[in-house]
């Protein structure tokens, strides 16, 4: 203890406890950080028939790696889709805006063009390309265990100005828009919080917990259930 | 016409009835006067009510379904009073709606809740109340363009349509203190407008706010003060204005439009025992049951879906109710003007807007007087112009009509753009643009529209209905046999007023010379009685000349023959 007293002074002594402080909170980190790469069990061969499908639908905007391309302009055709992750394109391939029928202000829905295999084997693909956010786990979609009333709070304050307060959508700039959310599949509005396609900001773990984004799911249902009677007939029917 | 037309003079309020005081109906009426007449002496009005004279016309509906939503109005409020709670004291929600037990929410916005929810026939009556004030102003605004459009606020009425202005005020005023009281996200929103531009007024604004709010917005006194406004206040000065707009109506007699045997001097119409008694009465039950309906399957205002109150939330798609519209839209399109004076901000954003409202009502209210100015007359009216009539004041107010039109619509161009899949920006820029040249080139195509129909009404008069026969003479000329109009239908055609343009000097202002220039410059000159003379001649000339040779007979070959 007097030896270690005794070089309390000494001019290292500061750099080794910053040293010591460095380690500790990154080690903290690593160990504590928020874990949105998880690896769903795709093998090999979903990777493969993915990279058939991308080469064969995606990469004449996308580029054939992924890359994504520029434009002569420098302006962008498809963005990079390296570390997206399997959840966006869960949602974009899935909600049938990918592939994209025109070039918009926006992205459309629309019937999807790949069937839930093929939606599945692209996700492996461009999975594998980088770490990115899953698809989500089955009991963060159970909306059984979810509270509308917090999710309605989330809602309001996160959401509705975007997509109005009952969930009928709502115009943005320059011909964008934020689509109607009531009625949809509980995975796609997960995978859309989690990922902010288009226009959408990101909602992502640490923003919203997943049970959060439970909640909103839940608020959202039960908006479903018991009919939203503001909502302008013209603006649920369009999208 | 039957043998219930009775006619008033005016100068005397003599009433000359046909079916005179032994009818049924006059002894039936003498009975409700006598009982009452011996007691308090009222069978002198009972009489006079009963035999007044109304003309009758569908335009003139509007007035009276403005009076029976309001009534409506006054039953379902009556019916929400003994629900609602105007307290912003805090509770816990714990009702049967889903997504929104456990919130903490006022008092206010939970027994709004409770009456959607739990309080038997309470949502059809909250819908009946919301509706019949979108309805009620709907009929005070056309009703107020019926007059406008007929010229029936000239002389003497000009103090009865500034009472109906005040009436659409106060309207406006008790629909906006009503949809702020449920306290939630999209009336605190509507509140939280308010504020701002209560704020952008220089040196005042942050006094009235703190007055207004008892503090900070929102605070917990607004919305029992709103109540005391919109149960109490407001709908105590609509129904004085409402019997001073009656017994102005009934002091100065219905207008009429231009008829056979109508004048300035009678009223040509039915009495209101037992014609207007039964008609209006049917007529109230028949708002009441389409209201009800309305209200019954088309919900309105879910204010479930908006949450309790809290300042930072905004929906997307909020739009005021339908009569607040403009005064939204002036906000939208304004650009985000504002400039600093000595620290201080003035946001020019809101105070052009709340200028130009004001102007817009302003123009409402005193056009009776600008046009009386122009005019320079000092008649009284009782019979009411036909629109095409009068170009100018037609174009004026379809123009104000179109100003008001494209505010409302920029207060929905979020929903505009979303329905007809546009850029909202491109959207606003029209309707920026659209703001300064549609009331102007609505002015001209309107005011031109009417000089077309006067010219038509004129040959009309002169010539009559063309009848598509030719006859061809023997020269080769070719006429056109023409049907001459009744004296009825003629007398509608040449009985307007005519005005021209005065010249600057002896009394006359060179603006007022200016004035009825832009007025009067352009007119058609209406059929004199030479030119009515000469017509019927020429008309007599060529009948004439078509007897001679159809022998009387104006069927075609054809049409002989198939006979």
């Amino acid at each position: 203890m007097k030896a270690l007293a005794a070089r309390r002074h000494h001019p290292m002594a500061l750099l080794v406890i910053l040293l010591l402080a460095l380690v500790a909170t990154g080690g903290l980190y690593a160990a504590l950080q928020p874990q949105t790469a998880q690896a769903e069990a795709y093998t090999e061969d979903d990777v493969d028939a993915g990279e058939a499908l991308f080469l064969a639908n995606c990469a004449t905007c996308h580029g054939r790696n992924a890359e994504g391309l520029l434009d002569a302009d420098g302006g962008t055709i498809g963005p990079s889709l390296i570390g997206v992750g399997a959840a966006s394109v869960d949602f974009q391939v899935g909600t049938g805006r990918m592939p994209m029928q025109s070039a918009g202000a926006q992205a459309a829905r629309k019937p999807p063009q790949m069937n839930e295999e093929q939606t599945r084997q692209l996700a492996a693909y461009v999975a594998s390309l980088g770490p990115g956010p899953a698809v989500p786990d089955e009991e963060w979609l159970d909306t059984s265990k979810g509270d509308a009333t917090k999710g309605g709070e989330i809602f309001r304050i996160n959401c509705a100005m975007c997509h109005n307060a009952a969930g009928a959508g709502g115009a943005l700039t320059r011909g964008k828009y934020a689509p109607p959310v009531v009625g949809l599949e509980s995975k796609h509005v997960y995978e859309a919080m989690e990922t902010g396609p288009q226009n959408m900001p990101v909602f992502n773990d640490t923003n919203l917990s997943p049970s959060d984004k439970r909640d909103v799911i839940r608020y959202l249902e039960t908006l479903d259930e018991t009919g939203s009677p503001a909502v302008s007939p013209w603006a649920r029917s369009v999208r | 016409m039957c043998d219930h037309v009775s006619t008033t003079t005016p100068s005397t309020r003599k009433q000359t009835s046909v079916d005179a005081n032994n009818s049924r109906v006059y002894k039936l009426g003498a009975v409700g006067g006598d009982w009452l007449d011996k007691r308090v002496a009222g069978g002198g009005l009972i009489k006079f009510m009963a035999r007044k004279i109304f003309p009758d016309h569908w335009s003139f509906m509007f007035g009276e379904v403005a009076l029976y939503s309001f009534v409506i109005l006054l039953i379902s409020g009556t019916f929400l009073t003994m629900f609602f709670d105007p307290s912003m004291s805090e509770v816990v929600y714990n009702g049967p709606y889903e997504a929104l037990q456990g919130a903490t929410m006022s008092r206010a916005y939970e027994s709004t809740l409770e009456i959607s929810f739990e309080v038997t026939g309470g949502l059809l009556f909250r819908q009946m109340h919301h509706w019949s004030a979108l309805v009620f102003m709907v009929a005070i605004f056309v009703h107020m363009f019926r007059v406008f459009f007929t010229g029936a606020f000239r002389k003497p009425r000009e103090l009865n349509w500034l009472v109906g202005f005040t009436l659409m005020v106060l309207g406006m005023v008790a629909g906006f203190s009503g949809y702020s009281l449920p306290d939630d996200v999209l009336s605190g929103n509507g509140l939280r407008v308010v504020e701002g531009l209560m704020k952008s007024m220089p040196v005042v604004g942050t006094y009235l706010v703190m007055l207004m709010f008892g503090g900070e917005f929102p605070g917990t006194d607004i919305i029992p003060r709103l109540f005391t406004v919109h149960i109490l206040l407001v709908p105590a000065m609509i129904l004085g204005l409402i019997a001073i707009h009656l017994v102005l109506l009934v002091l100065h007699k219905h207008t009429q439009y231009p008829g056979p045997g109508r004048t300035e001097r009678n009223v040509v119409g039915f009495p209101v025992f037992p014609v207007y008694a039964a008609k209006a009465g049917g007529f109230f039950f028949l708002v009441f049951g389409i209201i009800t309906m309305i209200s019954a399957t088309t919900s309105i205002n879910g204010v479930w879906n908006y949450g309790p109150y809290d300042p930072s939330p905004v929906s997307a798609g909020s739009q005021p109710d339908w009569y607040m519209l403009w005064t939204d839209g002036g906000l939208r399109l304004i650009p985000g003007w504002e400039s600093t004076i000595f620290g201080y901000v003035l946001s020019w954003n809101m105070l052009i807007p709340m200028g130009i409202y004001g102007l817009l009502l302003a123009a409402l209210a005193l056009y009776p007087f600008l046009e009386a100015w122009v005019t320079g007359d000092d008649r009284e009216h009782h019979l009411n112009d036909l629109p095409y009539n009068t170009p100018v004041r037609t174009g004026l107010g379809v123009a104000w009509i179109m100003t008001y039109l494209i505010l409302a619509l920029a207060a929905t161009n979020d929903l505009i753009a979303i329905a007809l899949d546009l850029s909202i920006n491109d959207l606003t820029w029209a309707l920026r643009i659209g703001f300064f040249v549609v009331p102007v080139l609505s002015f001209y195509i309107t005011k031109r529209l009417c000089l077309s129909i006067q010219r038509q009404k004129r040959d009309l008069a002169l010539h009559g209905e063309e009848t598509s026969r030719i006859v061809r003479t023997d020269t080769g000329n070719m006429i056109e046999i023409h049907a001459p109009l009744s004296e009825y239908d003629r007398w509608v055609l040449v009985q307007h007023d005519d005005y021209r343009p005065l010249k600057a000097g002896k009394g006359v202002s060179a603006l007022r010379a200016k004035a009825t220039s832009f007025f009067f410059k352009d007119r058609i000159d209406p059929v004199t009685p030479a030119e009515l003379r000469e017509a019927l001649e020429h008309h007599g000339h060529e009948k004439h000349v078509i007897d001679e040779l159809t022998g009387g007979d104006y069927r075609t070959p054809s049409e002989k023959s198939s006979h």
